[in-house]
């Protein structure tokens, strides 16, 4: 008899284990993936939000992003809404939101940012995600040294030359290890490579080699000769490998450093009150002054299974709620046109992170147009890599700065040509 | 009964043989058929039947070069000079790596006090990660490193170990010798002690000099170990990739990138991915190694024959 009641009572446990899987089967759901593990809590809020959805997270590294969710794409595998580490060469992938969301809501706040998630098409009215913050390319400076040195910040204005005379002024007269630093990364060149008129992408679509680009190539090259930068970074690394030293800031070991916005968390829990540091305004160039956009881009993908409740979340993600209370949790640019206009509230942020945001912030309207298009151009991987490469052949005097430009064209070409096929 | 053989069926080899053929095929031979075809397709779709027959033009753009002698003139130069550090990288690495190995081997097969201590401790970086041991070195040798802050309390200057090629490219070399040696190193430690005792023996008896007996009886007695060591330091030497793909990503300039550094970044690290192109340049860098492995092999045939 209790083998019977024994039997029955598995039998029972099976069939509602079948029906819990059953149901949970049917339950709409979708996978996010992001870099900050906070996306845990945006989930959560969006499933309280909407009973009877799940969503998925899965915090993911910014390399995996780069490197993993290409391939998975292509496969037809992979998340259903992700961040992107890469605007522009994925918009094949994208899901077009506009039957989910308010597409004129989209438009009229991240206005700027669509076009580069369309991969610049000119054709396309695709809404294909959304930016809730902003990352920009920007220099740090170590305040402390510049007074301990009784030399003046250079003000809003003063260009890149202006900038490396004073940093090696202060590094001279306090000893300091390095003038400048600039991370190993085409993107942060990007801001240099404007700031002197280089286009970087034609009308055509092809990467554009002019006098702009050669020139800042020129001032890089002559400030690693001088001893302005260390060659640590970009002369003692080749290949697309990303390197930073923003230790070297953090430690009061470099006057000016050249990274991004991503390290101001970093940066005011490290070094607190240590020394006095600020977010200067954008260097300038003979053509403007000009800062990289990034950040992480969201967006949905068509492979997904449930297109509606991917639209759904990201509609939740744009709401100016949840982008206040995203930039809340953790310091950073707004880009949404409402936000920008408003301002955004920062409890608990120290002053020297409250007026870096703003100095960020104060930059965003000035993004000249060919930052942007840079940003969304589906070769721009491509064309940041062979930067990184061949400026540090130029570098290691493996190859003339004529030589190296004609060499970052092939490898564009080459991949343009390659993904054509 | 007969005193005869019995004839075993002619599928009974084959039925033994076939999970280990299918394995083969599967694992080896198919990726090789999958990587050929790559090499003749283009784009940057990953599913072959997306792909367009392209011909050899990856081959082409590879070959591309106005003088093979530089680099600077070839299409892909990166490829060539890849290559061309191997053609240093492979003989140097390779020689250190079997001569310090040998080294070692003939000191730690002497009966010396803490003999199993040396042998683990020259064998430990073996059991490394291999990206564990270049973050090693790169502490070791950046900048601010531990090398260059013993250099300043000894009021030395500081000095950029990794910045010049020269010396990137000979640390490059210790690197990834330091890592693998103790791997050889067991392997010449067990030929050493396959030689009968009474060989050295007799020499003692004949008062051969220690280095009579190492040219004489040492090396001629050890050289089939030797071979398979030369052969499987070589085909590592060539594939190299990890330790130096952290220690300097393949710089400074390209001092020390390597092939399948090269492969890898064609193929994976750059958007849009040229799976076409690293494919043409992994069956080229297959095509090296199958010269190499068909020379050694018939020098162990000379070997074996002698």
């Amino acid at each position: 008899m209790n083998g019977i009641a024994r039997a029955a009572a598995r039998c029972a446990a099976f069939a509602l284990a079948a029906a819990a899987t059953t149901l949970a089967a049917a339950v709409p759901q979708i996978t996010f993936e992001h870099f900050n593990p906070e996306g845990a809590l945006v989930a959560a809020k969006f499933m309280r939000e909407n009973p009877g959805t799940r969503v998925n997270f899965r915090q993911v590294s910014f390399q995996s992003l780069l490197e993993s969710l290409p391939v998975q794409l292509a496969s037809g595998q992979g998340p259903d809404v992700s961040m992107l580490a890469d605007w522009g060469s994925l918009t094949k992938y994208y899901l077009d939101l506009r039957p989910y969301v308010d597409a004129r809501y989209f438009e009229r706040e991240f206005g700027a940012i669509l076009p580069a998630l369309r991969g610049n098409d000119p054709g396309s009215k695709a809404i294909n995600g959304l930016l809730g913050t902003l990352t920009l390319n920007g220099a740090f400076v170590n305040v402390t040294l510049f007074q301990q040195a009784g030399i003046a910040l250079p003000g809003p204005g003063a260009t890149w030359d202006d900038w490396a005379e004073a940093s090696r002024r202060v590094a001279r007269a306090t000893r300091t290890e390095m003038p400048m630093e600039m991370d190993r990364s085409g993107h942060r060149f990007a801001s240099l490579a404007i700031s002197y008129g280089a286009k970087l992408v034609g009308e055509d679509g092809s990467f554009v080699v002019d006098e702009g680009l050669k020139t800042a190539i020129r001032k890089f090259v002559a400030w690693h000769r001088d001893g302005t930068m260390p060659m640590d970074l970009w002369g003692a690394v080749g290949g697309a490998t990303h390197r930073d030293n923003f230790a070297d800031f953090m430690n009061g070991k470099v006057v000016f450093y050249f990274g991004g916005s991503w390290s101001l968390n970093n940066l005011d829990t490290e070094v607190g009150d240590l020394f006095e540091w600020a977010v200067v305004d954008a260097p300038c160039g003979t053509s403007s002054c000009a800062l990289m956009p990034g950040g992480g881009a969201i967006a949905a993908f068509r492979h997904t299974r449930e297109p509606a409740l991917a639209g759904r979340f990201l509609a939740f993600l744009a709401r100016e709620d949840n982008m206040r209370e995203a930039i809340a949790r953790r310091p950073a640019i707004p880009v949404s046109t409402r936000l920008l206009a408003t301002g955004v509230e920062l409890p608990g942020a120290s002053e020297p992170m409250r007026a870096a945001i703003a100095t960020f912030t104060r930059q965003v309207p000035k993004i000249p147009k060919e930052a942007y298009v840079f940003q969304g151009w589906r070769y721009q991987r491509a064309a940041l890599n062979s930067m990184t490469t061949r400026i540090s052949q130029v570098l290691t005097n493996e190859l003339t700065v004529e030589r190296a430009v004609a060499f970052m064209k092939k490898d564009v070409d080459l991949a343009i040509q390659a993904s054509k096929r | 009964m007969s005193g005869g053989t019995q004839r075993v069926p002619r599928w009974i080899p084959w039925a033994f043989l076939a999970p280990n053929l299918a394995i083969i095929a599967l694992f080896s031979l198919a990726p090789v058929a999958i990587n050929v075809l790559y090499s003749v397709t283009g784009s940057d779709n990953l599913y072959p039947s997306e792909r367009p027959f392209v011909g050899l033009d990856n081959y082409r753009t590879l070959l591309d070069c106005e003088s093979y002698l530089d680099p600077s003139s070839c299409s892909r130069d990166l490829f060539w000079r890849a290559l061309g550090n191997a053609l240093v990288f492979v003989p140097t690495q390779v020689l250190a790596m079997i001569g310090v190995a040998l080294l070692t081997a003939v000191a730690l097969n002497r009966d010396i006090r803490a003999r199993g201590f040396f042998r683990g401790v020259f064998f430990f970086p073996v059991m490394l990660s291999p990206v564990v041991v270049a973050m090693t070195w790169v502490w070791l040798l950046q900048r601010d490193g531990a090398v260059n802050g013993i250099l300043g309390s000894l009021g030395f200057l500081k000095v950029s170990w990794l910045a010049d090629p020269t010396r990137a490219f000979r640390w490059s070399v210790f690197v990834t010798v330091w890592a693998h040696m103790g791997f050889y190193m067991v392997i010449l430690l067990a030929g050493l002690q396959s030689i009968p005792a009474d060989l050295y023996e007799a020499a003692k008896m004949d008062r051969a000099s220690p280095w009579r007996v190492f040219t004489r009886i040492t090396l001629p007695l050890l050289k089939p170990v030797l071979l398979v060591v030369f052969i499987l330091a070589t085909i590592r030497s060539v594939q190299t990739f990890d330790e130096i793909y952290i220690l300097t990503g393949g710089g400074p300039g390209s001092a020390t990138k390597m092939m399948v550094h090269y492969i890898y970044e064609t193929g994976f690290a750059v958007q849009p991915r040229n799976y076409g192109l690293a494919a043409a340049a992994s069956l080229l860098l297959g095509a090296v190694l199958l010269l190499f492995t068909a020379l050694q092999m018939r020098l162990a045939r000379g070997g074996r024959d002698a």
